[in-house]
């Protein structure tokens, strides 16, 4: 789709009837610049180049490393948990310990992993390159961002060698128990998890504020809101989503944080600890479950929007055929953020919040799956009449739309508030979310790796090593959470250290247990696999040619692969069309790059929209 | 070829484990059938349009695979289709939405005659109180909590005074009589939950929450702490048994009114006195 091309035929087929006399030049033309090429800080040293380095690029793999490694932390965390689970009978983990790791791998796997890839890692890297701008907006704040994203993990990693260890009151750190005695890391654990978070928020203002303005404001001449890869529009929403619903984490942290260390009783209702009464008098643990969740949910479509985005890219790019219903696909990422921010409470039905609230947010919830089910189509039609090229990134995304719509419909039950009753605070609940942002976006991660990797090193990754990482994390994962749905609708409790089989459990659930963490382990190990590659392939992977996909956007477009420092050479690209012209009619090649000028293209029939 | 089959076993596998799973609720012994039913319906419509989409990404693997010869269909928009699916799914959530919102309705409505228990919930285990004759639960604060008053009536309020304590994490019901669980607790979240009644909600200090059943099964059934609540939050256990009304009626009469423990307060304490004068 280029609409000026259309348009100038339409304009001069009044005067001139035959197109190939239509001038290159004045088919091809462009707005002007509105504001003078970007100035860019050039580094000089080895410091200011790979450490304190304001290139996106560099900030971004540095994001994505940071995150991979306190990701990889998690990991293990969870091991950890299921070995417990499985084996109780082992009994090498008293329940505060296992309390503490639930905590950590909750809260390390949703933030400080998934929020900072997507945004900070995907955000950085891709943004500028895919926009066709030399860079961030704000360089020097970018590199601020980052290393405040450092300390809040350094902070958060600090929390286990304080007296009391990390807190271990679950990642969502509902008070009172998070600051009670009868919570392992009630004291200093819980005060550093809060600092934590403060930090990463402050950081990540510095990132969004520079993600949302690289996209409004330094997109390269015609590249219009409405021709940008969908990947920088699930970034940009998410962006936006988060610079909204982090504050309410922010103030939420903060005012616990005063209950804690000053005594104030923002969330604190009088009570009796343990036999004593705490001086705490009138706050409402409720009003700390609404701040929260009024992160916590654009939170999930946070981590949710830049994967929607990215795999929508990957399955057009190696299916050979543009995205089906783009602008409905755009629509759609926009309509979910907004309505994320009103569906909040639906992880409050039986929170003891006035009950009347479960019609409002039990409709809300049903009615964001409809844009979510939509693009679930539009991906599925994309394939239909496709020319599927079976890559690493497609399989991923394949596998991405079966556990996505696996999770999506768990969902509706959750969301349903009379469903939700029997079901909330089960193993069905674990089941859902890890299918639905844990696994789901991980995949995307995934296929991105796989599919980027050639622009980040110049090689391309293992491709036998990628498919036996594929097929295990991807039949594992499914293996591990499809079953515990069942789990869950057996009645059995989450955050238990022990589920024990108790009389209404009529099959015992420990056989279940121990296959789910067999699983976790085996898949677990698989991204051993997975790393070696990536480091590997750096040194030894076969060398990539340029566009090793063939794909449109301008990511791929730069003079040097790897992009160098200011990424477009002299001058940067002109766009005269969407991201997805694959296959068009008439066209040479399979596909047309955004910055191919129209003149180069005469015999496409391609689509105006 | 392989990749299509995986996914297509994949979806298969999914439904067959769905139908030979020996893991499923244990059978609802209260009025919340309801839920079950809802849920049934869910997994019918959610069930069928999961295996729709894996069948269809299946075909599309195994028709569509790439051919350097080929190319691929250019059609960039559907408006037609696309508002099609929109309509269908709209219709598809209202019929999973409307009748999951008349459970609710009834869930959180209590019928105006239910039986008021109170469940008290601390750090980490249960007991109840019981109206009297009178058939209302005083009124309490947590300050007057102490040895001797532990649920923390307010002396003042005459209502409590025939209140039944239950100072054990065991609780009887009566069969087929509504009940409403009046949820309070002394310190951090907490939440009533029996898997087989289905019903659960949040206890917040500093607020009464509620839900109710009426039990339809007699049985000993288990109580779990369903909110996490700190470390021994997985311990946190106690029963309740459903009897016919001979079985109920022995048991109600062995729980203390509050103004008997009172008199056995004093008693003791007079006692404790005499003993200490000596």
């Amino acid at each position: 789709m280029s609409d000026e091309y259309e348009h100038k035929l339409e304009a001069k087929s009044d005067h001139v009837s035959d197109v190939s006399s239509v001038g290159a030049a004045d088919i091809d033309a462009i707005p002007q610049a509105e504001i003078p090429d970007q100035e860019l800080y050039h580094s000089h040293s080895w410091w200011t180049t790979y450490v304190f380095s304001q290139d996106a690029k560099y900030i971004g793999i540095q994001y994505a490393l940071t995150a991979i490694g306190t990701g990889l932390l998690g990991l293990v965390l969870s091991w950890i948990m299921r070995i417990q689970l499985a084996f109780p009978g082992l009994g090498w983990l008293e329940p505060a310990a296992y309390y503490q790791f639930v905590t950590m791998h909750g809260m390390i796997m949703v933030i400080y992993l998934l929020t900072a890839l997507f945004l900070g890692g995907f955000g950085n890297l891709l943004i500028p390159l895919m926009c066709g701008s030399r860079d961030m907006a704000f360089p020097y704040v970018n590199m601020l961002s980052y290393w405040a994203f450092v300390v809040a993990v350094l902070v958060l990693l600090a929390s286990f060698f304080v007296p009391g260890g990390p807190t271990g009151a679950g990642w969502t750190l509902y008070p009172p128990q998070a600051i009670t005695a009868g919570t392992p890391g009630s004291n200093m654990g819980i005060v550093l998890m809060l600092v934590s978070l403060i930090l990463f928020v402050a950081g990540f203002t510095m990132g969004g504020l520079n993600y949302i303005i690289t996209v409004l404001q330094l997109r390269a001449r015609g590249m219009t809101l409405m021709r940008m890869p969908l990947t920088v529009w699930g970034i940009f929403t998410a962006t936006v989503l988060a610079l909204l619903a982090f504050p309410a984490l922010l103030v939420g942290c903060l005012m616990m944080t005063l209950d804690s260390m000053l005594g104030t009783s923002f969330f604190m209702p009088a009570m009796i600890s343990m036999g004593e009464k705490l001086s705490y008098d009138g706050g409402s643990p409720i009003l700390f479950q609404h701040l929260f969740w009024f992160f916590g949910h654009p939170e999930v479509y946070i981590v949710a929007l830049p994967a929607f985005g990215i795999v929508s890219d990957l399955l057009s790019v190696h299916a050979r055929k543009n995205i089906f219903g783009y602008r409905m696909m755009v629509w759609a990422i926009v309509g979910i953020g907004a309505l994320s921010f009103f569906v909040w409470a639906h992880h409050m039905y039986v929170s003891g919040m006035n009950p009347w609230f479960g019609f409002f947010f039990a409709t809300t919830t049903l009615i964001i799956a409809v844009p979510t089910a939509i693009k679930v189509y539009n991906w599925i039609i994309t394939l239909w009449r496709g020319n599927i090229q079976l890559t690493l990134p497609m399989l991923f995304s394949l596998a991405f739309i079966v556990t996505f719509l696996n999770g999506g419909l768990t969902g509706l039950f959750l969301g349903n508030v009379t469903v939700d009753v029997p079901l909330s605070d089960t193993y069905f609940v674990v089941a859902h979310f890890h299918m639905v942002m844990g696994i789901a976006p991980i995949l995307v991660v995934f296929g991105a790796i796989y599919h980027w990797y050639p622009l980040i090193t110049g090689r391309l990754l293992n491709e036998t090593l990628g498919k036996i990482h594929f097929w295990i994390t991807f039949v594992g994962s499914y293996a591990i959470y499809f079953p515990m749905h069942y789990q869950g609708f057996v009645g059995v409790p989450r955050r238990y250290f022990e589920i024990y089989d108790s009389p209404y459990i009529e099959t015992s659930t420990l056989l279940l247990n121990q296959f789910i963490t067999i699983a976790a382990l085996i898949v677990g190990a698989a991204q051993l696999i997975f790393l070696y590659n990536i480091i590997a392939s750096a040194r030894l992977g076969k060398k990539s040619e340029k566009n090793p996909w063939k794909a449109n956007s301008l990511e791929w477009q730069t003079p040097q692969m790897p992009p160098e420092h200011g990424n477009w050479g002299k001058e940067t690209p002109k766009v005269y069309r969407w991201a997805y012209d694959f296959s068009v009619p008439g066209a040479k090649e399979d596909y047309i790059p955004q910055n191919v000028p129209p003149s180069e293209t005469t015999g496409a029939k391609v689509e105006k929209t | 070829m392989t990749v299509a089959i995986v996914f297509l076993l994949i979806t298969v596998g999914s439904v067959v484990f769905h139908f030979w799973s020996p893991w499923w609720w244990p059978e609802v012994a209260s009025n919340w059938g309801g839920m079950d039913d809802t849920i049934i319906l869910t997994f019918w419509i959610t069930g069928f349009v999961f295996v729709v989409i894996c069948l269809f990404i299946s075909y599309c693997v195994w028709k569509f695979g790439y051919r350097k010869d080929r190319r691929a269909e250019y059609k960039p928009e559907d408006n037609k289709l696309e508002k099609r699916l929109t309509w269908i799914t709209t219709l598809g959530v209202a019929a999973l939405l409307a009748p999951g919102l008349v459970v609710w309705n009834n869930y959180v409505t209590v019928p105006e005659n239910a039986y008021k228990v109170e469940v008290f919930a601390y750090q980490w285990g249960w007991k109840y109180r019981l109206p009297g004759n009178d058939g209302v639960l005083g009124k309490t604060d947590i300050k007057y909590i102490n040895d001797e008053n532990p649920f923390g009536l307010i002396l003042e309020d005459p209502n409590g005074k025939d209140d039944r304590l239950v100072d054990g994490d065991e609780l009887h019901l009566l069969l087929d009589r509504t009940v409403k669980f009046e949820l309070r607790t002394i310190d951090v979240l907490h939440n009533f939950y029996v898997p087989q009644f289905r019903g659960k909600m949040d206890m917040v200090p500093g607020i009464i929450t509620y839900y109710w059943i009426i039990p339809t099964k007699t049985g000993d059934f288990e109580v779990l702490c369903a909110e996490y609540c700190g470390s021994g939050h997985y311990a946190m256990r106690g029963r309740v048994i459903v009897d016919k009304e001979q079985d109920y009626k022995k048991w109600e009469a062995k729980q203390i009114t509050f103004e008997k423990m009172l008199a056995q307060n004093k008693k003791n304490k007079n006692l404790q006195l005499a003993k200490n004068n000596k």
